[in-house]
């Protein structure tokens, strides 16, 4: 499936192992479906990541990246498929002999147990001696940065520093690979920043292996190696953050990720342009995959769109693929000013200018005409 | 995580199977005993019935065994009106008793939620207390205050209410004070867990959308409590039905309900054949509630 | 929107009192120097000291609380078993038999019950007495335990057993280390009640009881048939003290663990 591969051109450090032919995956999911009832949450999926990825499964809620975990974790069993972890398939292996561990969305922190005995759990059931366990359960409370905290009860605590707690529970063993449901889920925005941070630095230093399940899109991108994105039981595209938005390999992915502008239309003979679009005859940086006449898209993030306040002069370049547009909303956000714009044909737009200066210092205003354009470079064409 | 039952180790499956014997052996095969014997006769042997099924006996043994039943018990209960009005008395007086409980039980129930959440503990327990008292005592009591001298009489007497000291015992109206008396704990705490988790913004929208209080509590609170109702009128019927001590020792010779035709015809008339025939059409009187209670009952546990 | 009404005082108010009355009548009475309750014959406790001479009476009650302790117990661990089978277990064949067997005998007529495990005992020549009560108890009181474990299993967040079995625990470990201590309470209750019930049980020990295995309530009945007396009185002054005493402790005990900080409500 070449669509869902991808190369190491645009990974957010200098790893990718996902590239090298010669590396085996620390885990394989081939072909794994499970349906509940007459619903199928997840269809014949077929994922390899590597040792010490940070991978996230991303995609709207009901997509199964949920189940998808679980099944990993072993709290669900698949109906069809099978599950890999360093050559052992997971299938006879019961949820409590697995060598994963799990972060859970609500924490599920043991109520009648103390923070430490808590993080002992786990070791606890190991068998291994009290000194021992005693040594990495204050280990891992530092780690979290809670050293102080280990008498205390779970509702004595915080909701940042329950999620501490249930961070150093599920690493105290060790585990070969990390789940994460959701962990960020209950955090006030300033905190659920400062955690994403840690947990990469964490997942980096210690070498592990990570797998986060979220729906906040920002927060993929932060914080994952590669990306999954999923859509009703299903992969859409497999790439790291920077590819996935640069390069989606369909609509669908284009829209689920930020904001797009999508044209349709029909390839051109020369391979490099795109006709019969709103904004009329399109050209594109890359050689068009399709054939002339087929149906294409073409996709500009509103970041890429250039406003300028007056039409281009006939013989000026650079300022192809340009349409001419009133602009209907101005939305302020700071850092960044979303523009609404409508062109003559009726066709809604959107366009994103970086604040680098006073809003009142600004040109355009509300139902002023402006001048719409994007260079070919900025264009992705999309064939499904 | 619900895991099949098939998949689970040796241990998991005596979970549900110790109790799941025990019920078979000591509920249910109970059951079909009763219904053996209410198709056999009465005999002066060792058990008073016959036939009895003997293993030893084998096939020919089991023939003959087959023969010897007939449906001559329940030819006998519906030829004679003793047990036709025996029926009817007990339905009437229970589902009378059981209007009357859901008449009282609901005020306070719905007293209950709208104590403060503090006091709402202490409420709760106040209702629960007597239930935890012996069933026989707080009957008991009440023939202490029912007697023809007794404090009730008295307090007429004194508040000139009544000219002379009416009778109480021995009458239907005591079986009802008496029914009503001692389960109204059934009543009041299932009304009680569903009116206490109804969700007050319900209400809340209901007055902002223009209703009035009381209109609301008509169209919001009591459909709302269905369940409650429901859960509450079964589990005072149904057994009410049947009931034995109430009636024998607050009621007398007048009021004859089914349980005490059931204790009488065994215990005195040492009658079994008849007392199970009448106790297996009791149980089929009673099916079709049996059946709704425990769909409720399921329901509201798979909901969650 | 909570606030109480003069209707709603008074409405629990009446019905607080209805409840309790008729206890405190009895209570009062059984202080009455005079055997006759019409006449008040001023405060006495003579009734109380015929009780320590009532040999069958205490042996009664003694039997009646061996086969309560007994049959609750056993009670409390079958009916603990068939709830986690009802909530834990999905569908298995014969679920549906299963979960009628608990619920039927919650409404079902003791008469009903009372008559049919006698004829049980028969059938099969068990000599009815003391173990056929606590046979007849367990069965009828395991239905109660079964619902109120079942309840509070249905509101127990599942993601903590998940939790303990990802950190290593096998199911069983899981539902000793982490299910049942906080069920414990739910249990406990279910106990008491299996407790209760045993000790208040007219019907079915009647049904159920051979020679020598006289229990209070039936020993109770017998008098009361005759008609109200004060030596009854006063048994059951006594019997509502202990079991009052009982609830209010165990309902300080819950109040008190709440405060050390386990949760009631997880």
């Amino acid at each position: 499936m070449p669509a869902l591969e991808s190369n190491g051109a645009l990974a957010k450090r200098d790893f990718a192992p996902w590239t090298d032919r010669t590396l085996q995956p620390l885990l394989r999911i081939e072909g794994v479906s499970k349906r509940f009832g007459a619903f199928t949450a997840v269809d014949r999926l077929s994922l390899d990541i590597y040792q010490g990825e940070f991978f996230a499964l991303l995609g709207p809620s009901g997509c199964g990246k949920t189940t998808l975990l679980r099944l990993i974790a072993g709290f669900e069993q698949a109906g069809a498929g099978r599950i890999v972890l360093d050559g052992v398939d997971l299938a006879a292996v019961p949820p409590h002999r697995r060598p994963v561990n799990m972060m859970f969305q609500s924490y599920a922190l043991f109520p009648h147990l103390s923070v430490a005995a808590n993080v002992a759990f786990g070791l606890k059931q190991e068998g291994l001696p009290k000194a021992q366990i005693a040594e990495r359960v204050a280990d891992m409370l530092a780690l979290v940065k809670l050293e102080d905290l280990g008498r205390r009860k779970p509702h004595e605590l915080s909701g940042g520093q329950r999620q501490r707690v249930a961070l150093a529970r599920s690493l105290a063993k060790r585990p070969r690979v990390l789940l994460l449901d959701e962990p960020m889920a209950a955090l006030d925005k300033k905190l659920r920043g400062e955690t994403q941070f840690e947990l990469m630095d964490l997942q980096r230093r210690l070498g592990l292996t990570f797998i986060i399940v979220t729906h906040d899109q920002s927060e993929a991108m932060t914080v994952a190696d590669r990306i999954a994105v999923m859509d009703r039981g299903r992969l859409m595209q497999v790439a790291p953050p920077a590819e996935i938005y640069e390069q989606p390999n369909s609509r669908w992915v284009a829209d689920f990720i930020g904001s797009v502008n999508l044209f349709e239309g029909r390839a051109g003979d020369d391979g490099t342009s795109v006709e019969g679009t709103a904004l009329g005859r399109l050209r594109v940086a890359t050689k068009i995959a399709a054939e002339p006449g087929a149906a294409v898209w073409v996709a500009v993030r509103p970041e890429r769109l250039r406003v300028t306040a007056a039409a281009p002069a006939p013989d000026q370049t650079g300022l192809e693929n340009g349409a001419a547009a009133t602009l209907v909303d101005v939305a302020y956000l700071g850092g960044l000013t979303i523009l609404r714009l409508r062109t003559e044909a009726g066709v809604p737009l959107q366009a994103t200018i970086a604040n680098t200066g006073r809003l009142a210092d600004r040109a355009v205003s509300w139902g002023g005409k402006v001048w719409l354009s994007f260079p070919p470079e900025a264009a992705i064409v999309l064939t499904r | 995580m619900k895991r099949t039952l098939m998949k689970r180790s040796f241990m998991a499956k005596l979970v549900v199977r110790v109790p799941y014997a025990w019920l078979v052996a000591f509920f249910l095969l109970p059951f079909l005993i009763v219904l053996k014997i209410s198709l056999s006769q009465t005999a002066i042997a060792q058990p008073p019935y016959t036939p009895v099924f003997d293993l030893a006996a084998g096939w020919h043994g089991l023939v003959s065994f087959l023969a010897g039943l007939s449906l001559d018990n329940y030819a006998f209960l519906g030829s004679d009106p003793l047990y036709v009005l025996s029926y009817l008395k007990s339905l009437e007086i229970a589902a009378l008793s059981t209007l009357i409980l859901l008449v009282i039980g609901y005020p306070i129930a719905y007293a209950m939620t709208r104590t403060p959440r503090k006091a709402q503990a202490i409420s709760v327990l106040l209702v629960i207390l007597p239930f935890w008292t012996s069933f026989l005592i707080r009957i008991y009591a009440w023939m202490n205050i029912l007697q023809h001298d007794g404090p009730l009489n008295r307090l007429l007497l004194v508040l000139d209410l009544v000219r002379e000291p009416p009778v109480w015992l021995s009458t239907n109206t005591a079986v009802y004070i008496g029914i009503v008396y001692s389960y109204l704990p059934f009543m009041v705490l299932p009304l009680y867990a569903t009116l206490e988790k109804l969700d007050e913004a319900l209400l809340e929208a209901a007055a902002d959308l223009g209703c009035p209080r009381w209109k609301a509590f008509w169209l919001v609170t009591v459909p709302l409590s269905a369940p409650g109702v429901i859960a509450g009128v079964l589990l005072c019927f149904i057994p009410a039905v049947g009931e034995f001590v109430i009636p024998d020792l607050l009621g007398g010779s007048r009021t004859s309900m089914i349980g005490q035709t059931i204790w009488t015809e065994f215990f005195a008339n040492k009658d079994w054949p008849t007392a199970s025939a009448v106790a297996v059409v009791l149980v089929c009187l009673l099916v079709t509630p049996i059946v709704v209670f425990q769909h409720q009952t399921m329901r509201g546990i798979e909901r969650d | 929107m909570r606030k109480l009404s003069a209707f709603n005082i008074a409405t629990l108010f009446v019905g607080v009192a209805f409840l309790y009355l008729p206890i405190a009548v009895l209570v009062v009475y059984s202080f009455n120097a005079s055997r006759l309750v019409a006449v008040w014959g001023g405060w006495s406790t003579r009734w109380y000291g015929e009780l320590a001479d009532d040999a069958p009476l205490l042996e009664a009650a003694f039997i009646s609380l061996r086969v309560a302790l007994l049959s609750a117990s056993a009670a409390t661990l079958l009916g603990t078993l068939a709830a986690v089978a009802l909530v834990r277990f999905g569908r298995f064949r014969g679920r549906l038999l299963f979960s009628a067997m608990i619920y039927a005998p919650l409404v079902m007529p003791e008469v009903i019950t009372g008559l049919s495990m006698l004829l049980l005992f028969v059938a099969i020549s068990v000599d009815r007495g003391f173990w056929t009560v606590v046979v007849a108890h367990t069965t009828m009181a395991m239905c109660f335990v079964a619902v109120i474990v079942q309840a509070r299993l249905v509101d127990f967040d599942m993601s903590l057993e998940e939790a303990a079995m990802d950190l290593g625990a096998s199911p069983a470990r899981t539902f000793m280390t982490v299910t049942l201590p906080l069920i414990v309470p739910a249990i406990a209750a279910s106990w008491m009640l299996a407790f209760a019930l045993s000790l208040d049980d007219l019907v079915i020990a009647s049904f159920t009881t051979g020679p020598g295995a006289t229990t209070l309530p039936i020993r109770i009945y017998s008098q009361v048939r005759l008609g109200v007396s004060p030596e009854m009185n006063a048994v059951c002054s006594i019997m509502v003290g202990v079991v009052g005493l009982a609830v209010i402790a165990a309902s300080l005990l819950t109040k008190l663990s709440a405060a050390r900080g386990a949760p009631a409500r997880v």
